[in-house]
């Protein structure tokens, strides 16, 4: 089901920025149409190389919906290159190059339940399966989105998950590890909402992205639970150089997250998915 | 009487758990329903009753002396409040507030304890419950305490 890339896959096409949302006080929301030509389509779950010009370049995973007129990024300043992307301003001009990777299982995981589970930043790359999902809602069981963030100021789309809390036919649950007495939502991590939201484990597809160590939670909650392992999908991040497989800079013991990933089957990595080593 | 009998067997906590051994856990409970903003106990006070939650959420909350309480933990129903209860000097070590109106019961921890240590099977049967609790909110505090949110 992966989009086709330029043909080129190692030149970056010229973009122009359109909206830019600052989402938090380090996180970025960025609109990117091309220059010259149609965006080329692609699946949730992608990413894009953006090149920020004479700075450097990074994988950010695409956060829209594949049904849009432009690429959205929501890009954190943690770095020199994400630092100059997230400063961008409309009109700027920005390379890319993409998309590239594996994508979430949104066709095979239809007539089942689906499970979100995403933490802190993590909720970027799964919204565009959250979008799909909810666009053909009827072709899915249960639809359950679970997040956590580290406190209620840093929550990422918080006005998009308030939108999906008004429907009724997706369970949402928020939770922060840390909040004052103002807060009353959850407070907790967010593997531990899992045994209290219904869903059928022995019918499930669970999509999971966020920092490695909450993802290890989740898995071992999911499992608790009875989901089996080549349902649990996972967003795995690496230093990505070249994107297509040749540099080898995200080397992920036998395979590479650039071409193998960034989404994949937690049974197919579940021998090295802990392995500190790796 | 059997009407808390009934609560406590349909209660996830008590999955399992034999007739027997529910009707001596319900020989030690009562009702209780707390309006949002009250407190379940308090820190340093005596942990001599645990809840279960029927209905409602449950915060819990440590204070720092001119500082905002900070919530560190929710718990919602089917919920556990309180494992002070099992360990000596009882004394619990946070407050619980309820962020909304909870309806819970309460097992007195005198009672339960006494039978626990006439009945070691019953004793045995609740240490397999509140067991896995207390590894399971382990392992949330080591993420937590991760910060794996925050920048690196």
């Amino acid at each position: 089901m992966a989009a086709a890339p330029y043909p080129d896959p190692l030149a970056p096409q010229l973009y122009r920025v359109g909206r830019v949302r600052r989402e938090l006080a380090d996180t970025t929301t960025l609109e990117l149409a091309p220059v010259t030509g149609p965006r080329p389509t692609f699946e949730p779950g992608q990413f894009n190389m953006l090149y920020a010009f004479g700075v450097g370049e990074i994988a950010i995973s695409i956060s829209g919906a594949a049904d849009a007129a432009h690429f959205v990024h929501t890009v954190r300043n943690v770095g020199a290159v994400s630092a100059a992307i997230a400063k961008l301003e409309a009109g700027a001009t920005i390379g890319v190059r993409g998309p590239f990777g594996t994508s979430w299982p949104v066709v095979a995981a239809q007539g089942a339940d689906v499970l979100f589970v995403a933490g802190g930043l993590g909720l970027a790359p799964l919204r565009p399966a959250i979008y799909h999902v909810l666009a053909n809602r009827p072709r899915y069981g249960r639809v359950v989105i679970l997040f956590g963030s580290r406190n209620p100021k840093d929550m990422l789309y918080r006005r998009e998950l308030e939108q999906w809390r008004q429907r009724l036919d997706v369970d949402i649950e928020v939770t922060v590890d840390h909040a004052d007495a103002d807060w009353h939502g959850n407070v907790g991590v967010v593997p531990a909402l899992i045994r209290r939201v219904a869903f059928d484990p022995h019918d499930s597809f669970a999509l999971v992205c966020g920092p490695e160590v909450m993802m290890r939670f989740t898995v071992s909650a999911l499992r608790a639970e009875g989901v089996v392992s080549d349902r649990i999908y996972l967003s795995m991040e690496r230093n990505m150089k070249c994107a297509i497989g040749l540099c080898g800079h995200c080397q992920f013991g036998p395979v590479f997250v650039c071409k193998d990933g960034p989404v994949m089957r937690f049974d197919k990595i579940a021998e090295i998915f802990a392995m500190r080593e790796i | 009487m059997e009407g808390l009998e009934h609560i406590l067997t349909e209660h996830p906590f008590f999955a399992g758990f034999s007739a027997e051994h529910s009707q001596l856990v319900a020989g030690c409970a009562r009702n209780h329903r707390f309006n949002a903003g009250e407190y379940l106990f308090r820190e340093g006070g005596p942990a001599n009753e645990f809840f279960l939650i029927r209905h409602g959420r449950v915060a819990l909350e440590i204070v720092s002396p001119g500082q905002t309480p900070i919530v560190f933990e929710t718990l919602g129903e089917g919920q556990i409040v309180g494992a002070s209860w099992l360990v000596p000097p009882y004394r619990w070590m946070s407050d619980a507030r309820a962020v909304a109106l909870t309806r819970a019961i309460g097992v007195d921890a005198a009672c339960l304890r006494n039978k626990c240590e006439t009945d070691h099977h019953l004793g045995y049967e609740m240490m397999k419950r509140f067991l896995p609790i207390l590894v399971q909110r382990l392992d949330a505090t080591r993420l937590q305490l991760l910060d794996v949110y925050g920048k690196r």
